[in-house]
C-alpha cells in the first residue's frame, strides 16, 4: 500500500498548497492589518470598547437571536405538519418552501422590497384597507423578514428530515401513558429533533450575523456588523477597524457554529 | 395518532403563510418583470420590452457568471475529488485538521474572507483586475461543498474494501482511482457539482467586494439594478437569474432526494 499512501499525499498536496496561499496567508495578513492601526492592538478589541461598534454588535446579536428564534418556530410547526400529513398538492407546497433554498441575500433582499417596499405588496394592500401604509422593507424589521425568509428553507428541509426519523411509536407510548397533547411535544417531539433544531438554528444565526447582500440591497442606513465592516473598508478606508471587526465576526460565527457541531454531534454541514 | 382538528388547522395556517411569504413576493418580481408599469398594475399590459433592455444591458454579467461558475467547477473536482479520496481511505488526525481547514471558509463570512483576500492580494494589479480575482473567492467558498458530497458518498460505499480487491487483482493506486474511486464517487460528484454552480452562480457577499467595474457577476448587476434601476427592470433581471438559478435547484432538490446521504 505504500504507492497508494503516496498518491494519497499527492493529491492532497494541490488542495493544501491552493487553500494555504489564499486562505490561511489571507487570514494571517488580515490579523496583521487589524493591529497596525493608529490604536494598535487596542483595535482587537474595539468591538468592545468603541461604544458605536459595541452598540452595532449588539443590535446585530440580537437580530440574529429573533431571526432564529422566528424560523426554528415557524419550520418546526412546518416540518411536523409536513411530515405527519399526506395531502394533495403536498410535494407543491414542500417545493414552493424549499425552493428559495439558494438565493443569494440581494435578491432576497429585493424580495422584501417587493413585499413591504414603497410599490410593495403590503403596502397596497394596507392602502386599500384603508389602515395607512406599511412601510418596513428599509429597516431592522425588513432585514429580519429577509434573514427569516433567506433561512426558513435551509432550517425545513434539515427539520422535516428530522421528524422524519422520528419513531411514532414514541409519540403513541406517551399519549397511551396518558401524556397530553403539549406535553407530548415538550418531552417527546421537541427533544427528539433537539439535534437538528441546534444545528440549524446555528447556521441560520451563524448567517444572520454576518449576511452582507440583503442589508446592502434594503438600506444603508441599518446598523449591523456586516454594514459597518463595508463602510469602515470602502468609505471611510479605515482598514484596520475593518479588519478587526470582520475577525471578531468571523470568531463569532466560527464559535457558534463549532458549538453546534459538538452538542448535535456531527453531521453539521454549514451553509452560507 | 390523530391530530387535534384544532392543531391541524393552525399548522395548516402557518404552513399556507410561510408558503406564502417565500412564493408570493417572488411570482410579483415575475410579474412585475413582464408588466409595462408595475406602478399601474397588470391593466398597463405585458410586455418582453424589459427583458430585451436587461439583455441590452446586463448580459456580459451574466457571461461572465456562466464562465466563473463554470471555473469554479473545473477548480473544485480538480482540488477536492482526489482529495476527498486521499482524506476516507485513511481517516486520521491530520485528515481530520485538513478537512476542518478546508471547511473553515464557510464558517467565516464572505466579508472577512474577502477584506483578507484583498489585504494579501489586492496589490497585484494584473490578479486583483481579472475575473480569477473573483474565481478564486467562489473556488474557496465552495471546496467544502465539493469535499464533503464526494467524501460522503465514498465512506457510504465502503470504499477501502472495493479498492482492496481491486489491488488483489493487481491494480495500481492509479487505476484504481480511476476505475474504481470515480464511478463509485459519481453520485457525490454530481450533486457537488450542482452545489458549487448554484453557490457559484449566486455568489454576492465576496464577489460585491472582489469586483471591478470590468469584472460585474449576475449578481453584482443585481444589486446595482436594485439601487438604481427602475423596479420592472430590477423585476426582469431577477427574472433572467430564475431562470438560471431554479433548473439547478430543482435538479439538487430532485437529486437530494434520491441520493439523500450527499447533502
Amino acid at each position: 500500500m505504500h504507492s497508494a499512501d503516496r498518491l494519497a499525499r499527492l493529491f492532497l498536496l494541490p488542495l493544501f498548497l491552493f487553500v494555504a496561499a489564499f486562505f490561511l496567508l489571507p487570514m494571517v495578513r488580515l490579523v496583521g492589518v487589524a493591529g497596525s492601526g493608529p490604536n494598535g492592538m487596542a483595535e482587537y478589541v474595539a468591538i468592545l470598547t468603541n461604544p458605536r461598534h459595541f452598540a452595532t454588535l449588539v443590535a446585530t446579536l440580537a437580530l440574529s437571536a429573533a431571526v432564529t428564534a422566528a424560523t426554528l418556530a415557524i419550520g418546526t410547526v412546518v416540518a411536523l405538519f409536513l411530515a405527519r400529513n399526506r395531502f394533495w398538492g403536498r410535494p407543491l407546497l414542500v417545493s414552493c418552501l424549499t425552493l428559495p433554498l439558494a438565493f443569494p441575500g440581494v435578491v432576497v433582499g429585493f424580495m422584501v422590497i417587493l413585499l413591504a417596499g414603497r410599490q410593495g405588496l403590503l403596502s397596497s394592500l394596507s392602502m386599500g384597507l384603508g389602515m395607512g401604509r406599511w412601510v418596513f422593507a428599509y429597516s431592522m424589521a425588513g432585514l429580519f423578514a429577509g434573514y427569516v425568509y433567506f433561512s426558513l428553507p435551509r432550517v425545513l428541509v434539515t427539520l422535516m428530515a428530522a421528524v422524519e426519523k422520528l419513531d411514532p411509536a414514541l409519540e403513541e407510548a406517551a399519549r397511551s401513558l396518558g401524556a397530553g397533547r403539549f406535553e407530548v411535544l415538550r418531552d417527546v417531539t421537541l427533544p427528539g429533533i433537539a439535534p437538528a433544531l441546534m444545528a440549524s438554528g446555528a447556521i441560520a444565526f451563524a448567517t444572520a450575523m454576518g449576511a452582507f447582500g440583503t442589508a446592502f440591497t434594503l438600506a444603508t442606513r441599518i446598523d449591523v456588523l456586516a454594514m459597518t465592516i463595508y463602510t469602515e473598508f470602502t468609505l471611510n478606508a479605515n482598514f484596520a477597524t475593518a479588519a478587526a471587526l470582520s475577525i471578531a465576526l468571523g470568531l463569532i460565527t466560527w464559535a457558534v457554529l463549532a458549538l453546534s457541531r459538538n452538542l448535535a454531534g456531527g453531521g453539521v454541514a454549514a451553509a452560507g | 395518532m390523530k391530530t387535534h382538528r384544532l392543531t391541524f388547522a393552525f399548522q395548516l395556517f402557518v404552513t399556507l403563510l410561510a408558503a406564502a411569504f417565500l412564493m408570493v413576493p417572488a411570482g410579483a418580481s415575475i410579474l412585475a418583470g413582464f408588466t409595462a408599469n408595475y406602478f399601474r398594475g397588470v391593466s398597463s399590459g405585458l410586455t418582453l420590452d424589459w427583458v430585451k433592455q436587461v439583455l441590452a444591458l446586463y448580459s456580459d454579467t451574466i457571461w461572465l457568471s456562466i464562465g466563473i461558475a463554470l471555473g469554479t467547477l473545473a477548480a473544485t473536482l480538480v482540488l477536492a475529488v482526489p482529495a476527498a479520496w486521499a482524506l476516507v481511505r485513511r481517516p486520521s488526525r491530520l485528515a481530520r485538521i485538513v478537512e476542518e481547514v478546508v471547511t473553515l471558509p464557510v464558517a467565516v463570512p464572505g466579508l472577512a474572507l474577502a477584506l483578507a483576500l484583498i489585504l494579501a492580494y489586492g496589490a497585484i494589479r494584473e490578479f486583483r483586475m481579472s475575473p480569477a480575482f473573483i474565481l478564486t473567492g467562489h473556488v474557496l467558498y465552495t471546496l467544502p461543498f465539493m469535499l464533503r458530497a464526494v467524501m460522503a458518498v465514498l465512506a457510504a460505499v465502503d470504499i477501502r474494501s472495493l479498492e482492496e480487491g481491486a489491488a488483489s487483482l493487481g491494480a495500481s493506486p492509479l487505476q484504481r482511482f480511476f476505475h474504481v474511486v470515480l464511478p463509485n464517487a459519481k453520485g457525490g460528484i454530481l450533486a457537488g457539482a450542482l452545489m458549487v454552480v448554484t453557490l457559484s452562480i449566486g455568489e454576492f457577499n465576496l464577489t460585491w467586494m472582489l469586483h471591478t467595474p470590468l469584472t460585474k457577476t449576475l449578481p453584482v448587476g443585481l444589486a446595482d439594478s436594485y439601487a438604481s434601476m427602475r423596479l420592472e427592470i430590477a423585476s426582469a433581471y431577477t427574472l433572467v437569474f430564475f431562470v438560471m438559478i431554479v433548473p439547478l435547484l430543482l435538479a439538487l432538490q430532485l437529486f437530494g432526494r434520491t441520493t439523500g446521504s450527499a447533502r
